[in-house]
């Protein structure tokens, strides 16, 4: 299959299910994280849906040939070390995601649906993509 | 929570489930949407076609499910100013940390990595506790 279309079909596929779990709201994914309010579990079970999910297919997919082929070729070594990056970096996105209840995804979701404060929210981030870019230039 | 927002939570899920299966099958790539996106705007990247194509996708749902399906309720109160301040942190830590709620949260998770779990439960923990601090003395 294409590699755009298969991109494609994923993205849509994503928007559909956080639009089917409520995730692409704001207020619920803050109500979600207000644990000692009056606190809406919900979304730990689009999390454990997508995991069995995930989980479950990739167990498949890793199996199959085609994968195994596609793997050899492009070998990709994912870092295993927790260090002090991965734990500011995690801080300070779960800062961010706490002020405004927008992850990535729902926010450039957002820009679809009207709503002024996403396209705020989505510049920002891009302006933190960027800054990241210039202050660690792996290039 | 009511039986149809735990049947609607469990499909949600299961639907962003199938969507990172699809891009490991087909692309080799993990579905994580931060790193994906910030790939766009970098210029040694030579890979930006699949990305563009996946955020089309992204963005394209809600429109086909409003004319499709119906209403979605979305709604941010947060305020403007607060919106920035939040943009940047979200930007510049999901760089430095690598991943997000679905780069770390779904797709590390669901293959076991270490890192993915340690970077999960701060992110859950830091927001835990800026939702709390905000509700209960802002």
């Amino acid at each position: 299959m294409n590699l755009n279309l298969s991109a494609f079909a994923s993205g849509l596929t994503f928007g559909l299910g956080l639009i089917v779990s409520q995730m692409i709201n704001p207020v619920k994914v803050l109500s979600f994280l207000d644990v000692t309010g009056n606190w809406d579990p919900s979304l730990a079970l689009v999390m454990a849906g997508a995991l069995l999910t995930l989980g479950l297919l990739q167990w498949l997919i890793k199996k199959s040939a085609r994968y195994r082929l596609a793997t050899n070729k492009t070998k990709r070594t994912l870092s295993k070390e927790i260090d002090a990056k991965l734990i500011t970096g995690a801080t300070l996105f779960g800062i961010g995601w706490g002020l405004s209840g927008l992850c990535p995804g729902p926010a450039l979701m957002g820009l679809t649906s009207g709503l002024s404060g996403s396209y705020v929210f989505v510049a920002a981030m891009f302006i933190g993509f960027l800054l990241f870019n210039i202050l660690h230039r792996k290039h | 929570m009511t039986f149809l927002t735990v049947v609607s939570a469990l499909f949600g899920g299961i639907l962003i489930g199938l969507a990172a299966a699809i891009l490991l099958f087909f692309n080799n790539r993990t579905a994580g949407i931060s790193g994906i996106a910030a790939g766009l705007i970098k210029h040694w990247q030579q890979d930006r076609h699949w990305r563009l194509s996946f955020v089309i996708g992204l963005v394209i749902s809600a429109p086909l499910w409003r004319l499709l399906i119906g209403d979605i309720s979305i709604q941010i109160n947060t305020p403007l100013m607060i919106l920035v301040i939040a943009g940047l942190l979200v930007g510049y830590g999901t760089q430095l940390g690598g991943g997000c709620t679905s780069g770390h949260g779904i797709c590390g998770n669901a293959r076991l990595s270490p890192r993915s779990i340690a970077a999960t439960l701060t992110f859950m923990t830091t927001a835990g506790i800026t939702v709390y601090l905000v509700r209960h003395f802002v």
